[in-house]
């Protein structure tokens, strides 16, 4: 079993299917929904973190690319420019998925890609702006 | 009877590459095991250091005159206003001055760019007079064109700082960052048993002179610095458990390095400068043994709420509790989380070490000592507000 999350984003023709049903049903992939934007007639969003067996994830994807939904891994949408980070720790006090933390024997900043949720918080809790996600 | 050092000895060590040097958690971890009699035989210098936001800082810049001279009443430094009340081309550019329409970037990011070697645009304008005929100019400037560029920071290096958090219902952004509604983060900004001045809280060795790092270069403590308070509550070791005595620092900017010298833009706040200051203590005396060895666990701080008006406090806790990210305040657990860089604060501390070392810094007695028992002064409002 692995766990992996991605971002889809519908085209308002994909936007009437129900994609999450197949995952489970066909896939037997295990769905948490984490963030949504939905724009009737229009397009939406949504950041999926998929559960099951490797390969099952991997048709899964397959099988909503096909229907012309984009799906990015989450960590290719998130930039950090960590060279420039000076570890203040301003992002860890609004980072409650436990993305952002410092490691504490060195104080130095840690981001997990992996377990962030794309709340933002950290966009302009960082002082030095050094974090754009793009979920859209 | 104990041993009592000078400074002239101290510096004789440091020349001779045969002084002892420990950073300040070098030096609190050592006094778990070793009395500060011992600490004062083996230890001859502790390095503290702190790298934070520090709003009172600015620059003095002069620009040279300009072919006709200009006597510069009015002056922006890419959009950024300046001080112009400072003779003919010489300016003061505040790190948090920033043009209204452009907020996001400000005096510090000015000082960034300049330490970094760019061109930044200025633009002046004065009345024209008999010895400075020119109404208007508009040129470019950089680091290696004007004459002098020096950092003058009014208010730096609290000694202590408050603990933030946001007990209302909903989110605020402050200089100590973002504060989560419902008690639900707390930050706190001091290195703690690295910070410069809870580790000679009675400035026994600190004051009018004394040399230190400043920004990656020599500077100096050139006055106590504004909003200098002696008379806070203190703990029962003396160390101050709220925000308390300032210094004022100066140094050439020119020297100094973007790596310790870092703008920075706080949202719904505005802009600030993070700046790194590292100040040497000399172990004179059994006294000074017994300051630099206070650790984490010895420091507390005041938590205060900056969502509610006037700042109530809420508590006091360690800097141990805070390090170990979570503090406990009226029974319910708050994640706790820094504003300041305790990497770069030791990176700091560590550098000044080897300064000292390598025979390259010179510990200075201070010429003048700071005063005793001050406290604050508040703004009276003697015009009623009809708004």
């Amino acid at each position: 079993m692995i766990k992996k999350r991605y971002i889809l984003n519908f085209p308002p023709e994909s936007g009437d299917k129900a994609f999450t049903y197949h995952l489970v049903k066909d896939y037997d992939i295990r769905i948490n929904i984490l963030k949504a934007e939905v724009f009737p007639g229009k397009r939406g969003s949504l950041l999926l973190e998929l559960q099951g067996k490797k390969e099952n994830i991997e048709k899964g994807v397959e099988y909503i690319v096909s229907h012309k939904i984009k799906c990015e891994p989450l960590d290719k949408r998130i930039y950090f420019q960590e060279e420039k980070c000076i570890d203040c720790g301003n992002c860890t006090a609004v980072c409650f998925a436990g993305a952002l933390t410092m490691n504490k024997t060195n104080w130095k900043l840690n981001f997990d890609k992996n377990k962030c949720v794309v709340c933002e918080l950290c966009i302009p809790a960082c002082p030095l702006k050094l974090f754009k996600i793009d979920f859209n | 009877m104990s041993k009592i050092k000078t400074y002239e000895e101290i510096n004789q060590k440091l020349k001779a590459g045969k002084a002892v040097v420990l950073t300040a958690e070098e030096v609190s971890k050592m006094a778990q095991e070793a009395s500060p009699e011992e600490i004062v035989e083996k230890v001859d210098v502790v390095t503290t250091a702190t790298f934070g936001a520090m709003c009172s800082s600015g620059a003095i810049i002069n620009f040279g005159h300009s072919t006709p001279p200009i006597r510069m009443e009015k002056i922006r430094l890419n959009g950024v206003p300046c001080y112009e009340g400072l003779a003919a081309v010489d300016s003061y550019i505040g790190a948090t001055a920033c043009d209204p329409d452009n907020p996001t970037y400000g005096g510090a990011h000015v000082i960034q760019d300049l330490l970094e070697g760019k061109d930044i645009v200025l633009e002046a304008w004065g009345k024209g007079t008999d010895c400075y005929p020119r109404k208007h100019i508009k040129t470019k400037i950089n680091i290696n064109t004007i004459n002098e560029l020096i950092l003058f920071n009014p208010r730096n290096a609290y000694q202590n700082y408050n603990v933030a958090v946001n007990t209302t219902k909903k989110m605020i952004h402050t200089y100590m960052g973002t504060l989560l509604p419902n008690l639900r983060n707390a930050t706190y900004s001091t290195s703690g048993e690295l910070s410069p001045l809870l580790n000679d809280p009675e400035f026994k060795t600190i004051g009018i002179g004394t040399r230190i790092f400043l920004g990656g270069t020599q500077g100096f403590v050139v006055w106590p610095g504004t909003q200098f308070h002696t008379t806070r509550p203190k703990n029962e070791l003396g160390v101050p458990v709220t925000n308390a005595a300032t210094i004022a620092v100066m140094g050439n900017l020119k020297e100094m390095s973007p790596e310790y010298i870092q703008a920075a833009y706080y949202e719904k706040y505005g802009v600030s400068m993070f700046v790194g200051i590292g100040i040497p203590i000399p172990v004179l005396n059994v006294e000074m043994a017994k300051r630099v060895s206070v650790n984490n666990s010895q420091i507390q701080s005041s938590v205060l709420d900056y969502g509610t008006v006037g700042t109530p406090k809420l508590g006091e806790v360690s800097y141990e509790e805070l390090r170990s990210g979570s503090i406990k305040i009226g029974g319910k657990k708050i994640r706790t989380a820094p504003v300041a860089s305790l990497s770069k604060a030791r990176k700091i501390a560590n550098e000044l070490k080897e300064w000292l070392e390598t025979g390259n810094f010179e510990i200075s007695k201070p010429v003048q000592m700071f005063p005793q028992n001050t406290s604050l002064k508040s703004l009276k409002e003697t015009e009623a507000d009809h708004d």
